[in-house]
């Protein structure tokens, strides 16, 4: 590691608490409320990224596992009075439980069948939910109380949830290095590189794969219940398959193994189904004539930005940064020490 | 008893559609060691070719199904050309992934196209059903594993017996050595691909008419046929086959039998099956258990 990763990231960190404490001075409620979610997203992905960034996992499911948290909270509050933010850790932990009995066979999958395996988690979650509906509340769903500041507070929704999503993204997001960072975190960048020399040097693939998925999978069920507790419905269609691969496409354009990177893939996740999408597809409408509300053209435009990430930058926003440092460190120290490393921040 | 053989029929018949796309699957796996997780949705895409010719372009079924293999073929060959070709030296993560864009992209095309409302697919076979022993075996069935097993045979003539199966043989088993022996491995790739996805049309188009088209009518065939391949052993055609008749019957007897099994709980039946495959047995009915090496 060179000094300026390790000063980089408590610093960048810095900068984030920052820029989180300042922008609801900036912005209406009704972007602090979307920038909520890009804290909703931001702890989904970054949780997704130590299954697929650090150990090299892909998973087509998490969507579902967000799914798990948000019907967990939602159950917890509606039939049995709890508080809502006393669900959000309860959520991860059902969650992450889940993920982990998932993971504990699923793992046994060398690299890309784990990926297909994980596709049928959506699915059936979907399917569950609709054969238990005394439970789940079937296809209709279950309500959550109406968005509203707790603890005595006095303020407007959004900015409590403001408050609220980002406090927990900025304790998650710590933790996440955390469990990068040191052995464990070792062992996740040991099997990602080979599965065989991490065997032989007496890492347990299956039980690190297992435990990443679980770990993950916590993330994720923390990210859902805010998610509930932010749109204040659940239904069988709130969490489907696109919302999977949506948080997967996050992770690349991030940038699979980097945690910094997550914070853009937050914002592309969020403001791609809202503005950033239409606004791709006006481009092309002007020289065609496409309808931008047709259905399907949300899938196809960031189908095709995946696959120009994939084919410009495969390494995402966090690879042409670290590009970029790499270039100015090897212009003052006349060589190259951070580009391999894959847990900058 | 009776109940029990019309069960069975059916689950023959779904399994058949499911061991299909698995052997898809898996032949898109020997060839190029890469899951195509569009492989599903690529199906979905020439069905809707298929219904187009039909219903806007005036063909009969017959010579829709056989152009819609051709266009199919002819597609697969493409997309592993413009595709997935540039991706040649990238990790798997990265060409996984591409497949991933790619089942997007065909399914926000498709909804683009063609709407994303339920549409009518004719099936070629009659709504009559033959009775044997007071067991009704529709035709449709019966047409639907016919088709099959037809597709199934073909492939294994041509594996086994002409110089370009045997090339894709040799490269699947070491491409190094096929090249150095003048056998051209990237473009054995592409044929890998346009095989794949001929195939898959086949089973799109045998799906929907009980399915009804919808762009995303394959995603669940898409896990049956996984949880069928692994059943079988990912690396073996037969076991494809076998592995998708096994699950279809299986899931037909746990939905009569057992009442809290609905059609809700048929997928999560379907990954609970696979997960128990991969804790008893790993390497499936059909598969070895392979050596590896750094």
């Amino acid at each position: 590691m060179t000094r300026l990763t390790r000063i980089g990231g408590p610093a960048g960190f810095v900068v984030l608490v920052a820029a989180v404490l300042l922008a609801p001075l900036v912005f209406s409620h009704y972007r602090t409320y979307q920038l909520a979610f890009v804290a909703v997203y931001l702890i989904a992905l970054v949780g997704l990224n130590i299954l697929t960034g650090y150990t090299g996992q892909i998973s087509l499911g998490h969507g579902a596992f967000m799914g798990v948290g948000a019907y967990t909270t939602t159950i917890l509050v509606v039939d049995h009075g709890w508080r809502d933010l006393w669900t959000i850790p309860v959520a991860g932990v059902v969650a992450g439980l889940i993920g982990l009995a998932f993971g504990l066979p699923a793992t046994r999958f060398a690299g890309p069948y784990l990926a297909l395996a994980t596709f049928a988690i959506p699915l059936s979650f979907i399917g569950i939910l609709k054969r238990f509906p005394h439970f789940t509340g079937g296809n209709i769903g279950k309500s959550l109380p109406q968005l509203h500041a707790e603890l005595g507070v006095q303020a407007n929704p959004s900015l409590w949830f403001y408050a609220v999503t980002w406090t927990v993204a900025l304790v998650m997001f710590p933790l996440a290095y955390l469990v990068v960072r040191g052995r464990f975190g070792r062992s996740l960048r040991a099997v990602r590189d080979s599965e065989i020399a991490s065997t032989a040097n007496g890492v347990s693939t299956a039980a690190v794969k297992a435990a990443a998925f679980g770990v993950s999978a916590f993330f994720c069920g923390v990210a859902g219940a805010l998610y509930a507790i932010g749109i204040t419905y659940v239904n069988p269609d709130t969490f489907p398959i696109d919302l999977s691969i949506l948080l997967l496409v996050g992770i690349v354009l991030g940038g699979a193994g980097s945690l910094g990177g997550m914070l853009f893939g937050a914002l592309f996740v969020e403001f791609i189904r809202i503005s950033w999408g239409p606004a791709l597809l006006g481009v092309f409408s002007s020289v065609h004539h496409i309808n931008k509300n047709a259905p399907g053209s949300g899938l196809v435009v960031y189908g095709v930005v995946l696959l120009l990430v994939l084919y410009a930058a495969p390494s995402g926003a966090a690879g042409l940064a670290r590009r970029a440092t790499g270039a100015a460190t090897r212009f003052r120290r006349g060589k190259d020490a951070s580009l391999s490393d894959p847990s900058l921040v | 008893m009776q109940q029990f053989f019309q069960q069975l029929v059916a689950g023959c018949a779904d399994g058949a559609i499911f061991g299909s796309l698995a052997l898809a699957l898996v032949l898109i796996y020997k060839a190029t060691e890469v899951i195509n997780f569009a492989q599903g949705e690529m199906a979905m895409f020439t069905t809707y070719i298929c219904w187009a010719l039909i219903t806007h372009h005036g063909f009969s079924y017959w010579p829709a199904f056989f152009l819609t293999i051709v266009i199919a073929f002819v597609g697969g060959v493409a997309l592993q050309r413009t595709v997935i070709r540039p991706l040649e030296r990238a990790s798997v993560l990265t060409v996984v992934m591409a497949t991933i864009a790619l089942l997007v992209i065909l399914n926000g095309l498709a909804a683009w196209i063609w709407s994303p409302q339920l549409q009518f697919f004719p099936s070629p076979f009659p709504t009559s059903s033959w009775v044997i022993a007071g067991v009704h075996i529709s035709k449709q069935d019966a047409g639907t594993v016919g088709v099959t097993l037809a597709c199934v045979l073909v492939l294994w003539l041509f594996f086994r017996f002409t110089k370009l199966g045997l090339a894709m043989r040799a490269g699947a088993l070491n491409p190094n050595a096929a090249r150095l022996l003048g056998v051209r491995t990237s473009w054995l790739l592409a044929l890998g691909w346009g095989f794949a996805a001929a195939l898959g049309s086949v089973s799109g188009m045998m799906v929907a008419p009980t399915v009804f088209l919808t762009p995303n009518m394959m995603q669940a065939v898409l896990i049956y046929a996984f949880a069928a391949a692994v059943l079988g052993g990912l690396e073996s055609p037969v076991g494809a086959v076998v592995g998708g008749l096994a699950l279809g019957v299986m899931l037909d007897m746990l939905g009569t039998y057992v009442h809290p099994v609905t059609s809700e709980l048929r997928l999560p039946v379907a990954l609970g099956i696979l997960l128990v495959v991969l804790l008893v047995k790993p390497a499936g009915i059909f598969g070895r258990v392979v050596v590896r090496r750094v």
